[in-house]
């Protein structure tokens, strides 16, 4: 069905795949990495929006799930590297689609474990709770010095997918594009599915749910593992990009940064997190070439939304959300 | 391990958890009263500590510098409060925190543009400087003792205010019944700006004591907001009586489990490795905490009785 947002969903995702083979036919690599940025920022956006926009969770504390995909790059990769066994003598590795699962299930793990104690609470208990607790994975990250520590960690090649060469931006960048649309897919079949029903029912009234026979905490701490793993495997992507990671992926400000990008797009929309993402990028790009302190203008900016433009960019252009 | 070095560590840590509290107290007050969560808190820690630095160093007396504190601090709570916060009031949590996010990156990188990269220093008062001998042989710093006298005059004040006035009957009032204060011709926008000024004079205040032992740079409020969040979620949200004894058990608990952990496991691994080790499970300790009391008291250990 092509209704305006149909439409307007099909335009971004085609710009986003048209501008970087341009760019890269032009020989201008470095805005392949620009979109490539875009792909992995709205793909770490996205996961967040299965717990924010589907499931009302405000979790301010996704850089955690985020920084633990980046990490699972990294320490995968340099134990790989050096030949060195991890623990229990497993060997490392540098294939992508293996570092993804690790990186998918960890945060998964950590995920069961901070939502089972977080999602006992709500509003902003849970807010600051999350925001805590990534704060205590932070601070491990910072004082534990066997990867780096405060440092943080280089991946000295960028990890492998089995026949490409993702060292050439553009492979890379198509690598993060598939990742990016399949994982759109999974949200529209999470969000169709009764499970999906169940996750935003629960936001709208929680009464009611409890009442009709579903557990709303079950429900809440299984769409919060979800959408962790989805950040973290946007992580370990990120993690690839700048062949290098440190415990700034875990910051709060990127916590921060996640929920302004869904935002930005359009609260708990589909396509929301990449045209917040883009729009982030772009103001990032235009803003930094102007001058050193963008993120005061990005704030101002940032400000405005909240206050007059409730919807986002996808609001504006797409008319306001259907109901749901 | 000597009993004057323990007692030194103690004192600290109730040094650290006075600090948190006259953190806590302004953000539980603002949102006992208001229902705010207002991220940019530690915005407002950072101005004022700017402002005693740069009054200080003009000046040269750092009591000018804590007054400049206390009043920037309040000035910049209070036009904040009139331009933004008094928007948010009716919208949910979610705006409420991307707003006061993008009022932190304002403020942090306004404060960049003024002061510049490199951060400030200001020297303690000639006053204040020096040691006293405590029992068991143990030196302390005059200074970090007057914090702590500062932070339980500014609890007892609280309480004062609070439980004894006409402002305080007031606030107590607005955190009960909103709509009913109003009615009774209580002037309410006023007295949220009042509430959101004292909770930003507060944080400032917190600010410029802590200046002077540590230098005073952009980003400086970050972690203290964060640990803030800790003791109000511990204390529960909007008690300041949560405020006081979380920020007294989490201070101490940071500080002690910095000195204490590694050492114990001294006892069983070797020096280096244990304070690898103990580093890295004590900066996660005041977690660890907030979870246990979490999981056996959702509400916190002072759940207000309303709401």
């Amino acid at each position: 069905m092509l209704t305006r947002e149909n439409t307007v969903n099909l335009v971004l995702a085609l710009l986003l795949l048209v501008a970087p083979l341009a760019a890269n036919a032009l020989g201008q690599p470095f805005y392949v990495t620009l979109a490539t940025r875009i792909a992995i920022l709205a793909l770490a956006a996205l996961g967040l929006n299965l717990a924010l926009g589907l499931g009302g969770l405000v979790s301010f504390g996704h850089a955690a799930f985020f920084g633990i995909g980046g990490y699972a790059a990294g320490i995968l990769s340099s134990h790989a590297l050096s030949y060195e066994p991890m623990m229990f003598g497993l060997s490392g590795t540098v294939q992508m689609p293996i570092i993804w699962i690790v990186a998918a299930i960890a945060a998964g793990l950590v995920a069961l474990a901070i939502g089972a104690i977080s999602l006992r609470t709500s509003g902003v208990y849970f807010i600051m709770i999350t925001l805590a607790f990534a704060q205590m994975v932070y601070y491990f990250a910072i004082s534990w010095p066997a990867y780096g520590g405060e440092d943080g960690l280089s991946i000295l090649v960028r990890n492998q997918f089995p026949g490409l060469n993702t060292m050439k931006p553009l492979s890379f960048f198509l690598v993060c594009y598939v990742v990016l649309l399949a994982s759109i897919g999974l949200f529209a079949l999470i969000r169709a599915s009764r499970f999906g029903a169940a996750l935003q029912a629960a936001r709208q009234n929680e009464t009611r749910v409890a009442t009709v026979g579903i557990h709303p905490y079950r429900i809440r701490l299984t769409g919060f593992v979800i959408s962790a793993m989805v950040t973290a495997l946007a992580g370990a992507l990120y993690a690839d990009l700048n062949r290098f990671v440190s415990p700034s992926m875990l910051s709060w400000h990127m916590s921060g940064e996640l929920i302004v990008l869904i935002i930005l797009g359009g609260t708990g929309r589909l396509f929301g997190p990449l045209a917040g993402a883009a729009l982030y990028v772009a103001f990032e790009f235009a803003l930094g070439g102007l001058t050193e302190r963008w993120q005061f203008f990005l704030g101002l900016i940032l400000l405005g939304v909240v206050l007059f433009a409730r919807g986002g960019l996808l609001g504006l252009l797409a008319g306001k959300a259907k109901h749901g | 391990m000597t009993t004057a070095l323990a007692l030194e560590q103690l004192l600290n840590g109730i040094q650290l958890g006075v600090m948190l509290f006259l953190m806590a107290a302004g953000l539980t007050l603002i949102f006992g009263v208001m229902g705010l969560i207002n991220l940019a808190h530690g915005s407002l820690y950072m101005v004022g500590a700017f402002a005693c630095a740069t009054v200080a160093a003009w000046t040269g007396s750092f009591w000018l510098g804590l007054i400049a504190s206390l009043a920037c601090a309040a000035a910049a709570g209070a036009i904040v409060e009139l331009a933004v916060i008094r928007r948010l009031y009716d919208r949910d949590h979610l705006d409420q925190v991307l707003a006061t996010f993008a009022l932190i990156l304002i403020f942090s990188e306004g404060t960049r543009w003024l002061f510049g990269d490199f951060p400030l220093y200001l020297d303690i008062p000639a006053l204040l400087q020096g040691v006293v001998t405590l029992p068991g042989d143990a030196s302390y710093p005059v200074y970090r003792l007057a914090i702590i006298a500062v932070g339980a005059l500014i609890a007892l004040g609280l309480y004062l205010l609070i439980g004894k006035t006409r402002l305080g009957m007031r606030i107590r009032a607005g955190e009960s019944d909103r709509e009913m204060i109003g009615a009774l011709g209580v002037d309410i926008r006023t007295l949220y700006t009042l509430v959101f000024a004292l909770g930003s004079a507060l944080a400032g205040l917190a600010g410029a004591l802590v200046g002077a032992l540590q230098s005073v740079q952009v980003g400086m409020g970050e972690p203290v907001l964060i640990l803030a969040f800790v003791v109000i979620v511990i204390g529960g949200i909007g008690s300041i009586k949560g405020a006081l004894y979380g920020a007294l058990l989490v201070g101490v608990t940071d500080t002690l489990g910095r000195f204490l952990l590694p050492q114990f496991l001294a006892l069983f691994v070797d020096p280096s490795e244990a304070g690898m080790i103990g580093g890295a499970m004590a900066s996660m300790l005041i977690y660890v905490v907030m979870a246990v009391i979490l999981a056996v008291k959702p509400r916190g250990l002072f759940p207000p009785a309303h709401a």
